[in-house]
């Protein structure tokens, strides 16, 4: 027993250790080649989604405006914009991430039909909002009014879930750096998104990786956009505060 | 039912031994446990060692590998997670294994290892997977039985 309790105390120093220690950018754990490739905006195939949001961005659909008539100049005026979501939209008070508020300007100033989520038109738009804040730092604010989501997606982030009893926190703070399967296991922090991973073959959203992470501990899969996803978006994004946004990221 | 929580605490478990009783129809069989072991086969089946292999690759119904190697070189992307189960057979017991397999928390309630006997106080379980073991007794059985033939480190 004696030794049990010692390897209990010599668990929760480990736990300590690596809360403590230094949360790194998804493309820390990339192999070197694919390293490159997603630098590269040549060879990273995410960037065809850019291009894609680019030529929506400036399109008119009916007789909405288009997004550029309002974002001018868009990277220089939307630069940086990326780093600062998931946030509270003070109107609603409700949390938005980057394709939610980009549906509101969507559904409230163009007064169009929304795109849905995982759209090729939202994924685009997206990818290409966020391509203004590249290696830009996350700077979401976690005080306030988005103190209470911060909270949620904390606890979100905390408690073992599914079948297989896990929490975030035991694979993306414990054992970050050990293989899964093929998989080098990151902070998740999910800068890199949204994203393109080989295994879909095409670009996706943090919300769909999230979705393949509960699916893996044979958790509940939230919808796209629920607010569960939301408030854990919000925590991670705090998590990589200070971090270089990455989107569009490459990913196995 | 939940046989976490009549032995939670570590030491009550050097004291040994929760014994569960009869369960109600669709429950889990139950099972006793001394020590660190559960000396019994679950529901007294017998394992069959070839089948637990199968079980053990089988993305989707073990999934091992995700988190430990296993001495079977044509398989690619073992996990680096828990220790290797080369040579686990001559390490531990069946009826440690057992144990291992049904609830590694009654042991270590920080553990990463899955409990894949146990369906109590498990929390937003997917709809296709919700009021099953990962494993059922029989599952169990097979796999203890390759495990209990890895004896080579
Ligand atoms: C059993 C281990 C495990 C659990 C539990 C788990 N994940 Fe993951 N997660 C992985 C692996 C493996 C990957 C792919 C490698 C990587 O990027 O970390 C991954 C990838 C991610 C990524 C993408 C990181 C990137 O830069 O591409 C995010 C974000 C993420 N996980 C968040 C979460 C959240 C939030 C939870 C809880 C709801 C969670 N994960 C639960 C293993 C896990
Ligand atoms: C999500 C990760 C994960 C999965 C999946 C997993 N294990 Fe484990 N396993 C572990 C960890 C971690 C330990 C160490 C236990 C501890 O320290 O609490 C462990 C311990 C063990 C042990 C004890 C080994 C020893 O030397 O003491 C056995 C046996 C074992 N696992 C077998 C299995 C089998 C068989 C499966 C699949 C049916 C499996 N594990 C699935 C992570 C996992």
């Amino acid at each position: 027993m004696t030794t049990r309790a010692a390897l209990f105390i010599g668990l929760s120093l480990a736990a300590t250790m690596v809360s403590a220690q230094e949360i790194k950018p998804g493309s820390a754990f990339l192999s070197p080649e694919m390293l490159r490739q997603q630098s590269d905006e040549a060879r990273n195939p995410g960037f065809l989604w850019v291009e894609q949001g680019g030529e929506l961005f400036s399109r008119r659909s009916g007789g909405a405006p288009a997004c550029i008539a309002c974002h001018a100049g868009p990277e220089r005026s939307l630069k940086g914009a990326a780093t600062r979501y998931p946030q509270v939209d003070a109107a609603s008070g409700k949390l938005l991430n980057l394709e939610g508020r980009i549906e509101q300007c969507r559904t409230q100033r163009q007064n169009e039909p929304a795109f849905g989520y995982e759209s090729p038109e939202l994924l685009g738009l997206t990818a290409y909002v966020a391509s203004f804040s590249r290696g830009l730092p996350m700077a979401v604010a976690t005080e306030g009014a988005a103190k209470p989501y911060l909270e949620a997606g904390k606890a979100f982030y905390e408690r073992r879930q599914g079948q297989l009893n896990l929490s975030c926190r035991q694979c993306h703070d414990g054992l970050v750096g050990e293989k899964l399967r093929g998989d080098t296991i990151s902070h998740g922090i999910g800068t890199g998104y949204p994203a393109y991973r080989l295994e879909w073959n095409g670009v996706g959203s943090l919300h769909r990786r999230l979705r393949a992470c509960s699916l893996g501990v044979r958790a509940t899969q939230f919808d796209y956009g629920a607010p569960d996803y939301l408030a854990l978006e919000l925590y991670l994004a705090a998590r990589a505060k200070g971090l270089p946004l990455e989107s569009p990221g490459l990913r196995r | 039912m939940d046989p976490g929580s009549t032995c939670s605490r570590p030491g009550q478990l050097a004291l040994v031994l929760a014994t569960l009783l009869a369960t109600p129809a669709g429950a889990l069989e139950a099972y006793t446990i001394a020590g660190d072991a559960i000396p019994a086969p679950l529901g007294g089946e017998i394992g069959d060692p070839a089948r637990g292999r199968a079980l053990v690759l089988d993305r989707t119904r073990g999934n091992c590998l995700i988190c430990h190697r296993v001495p079977v070189p044509d398989e690619p992307f073992q996990g680096t997670i828990g220790p290797p189960l080369a040579g686990v057979g001559a390490r531990l017991t069946a009826g440690q294994l057992r144990l291992r397999l049904v609830d590694t928390s009654l042991l270590n309630p920080e553990t990463v290892m899955p409990p894949y006997f146990r369906t109590e106080g498990l929390r937003d379980v997917a709809p296709q997977f919700r009021g099953l073991p990962a494993l059922n007794a029989q599952e169990i059985e097979d796999v203890v039985a390759y495990l209990v033939s890895l004896r080579t480190p």
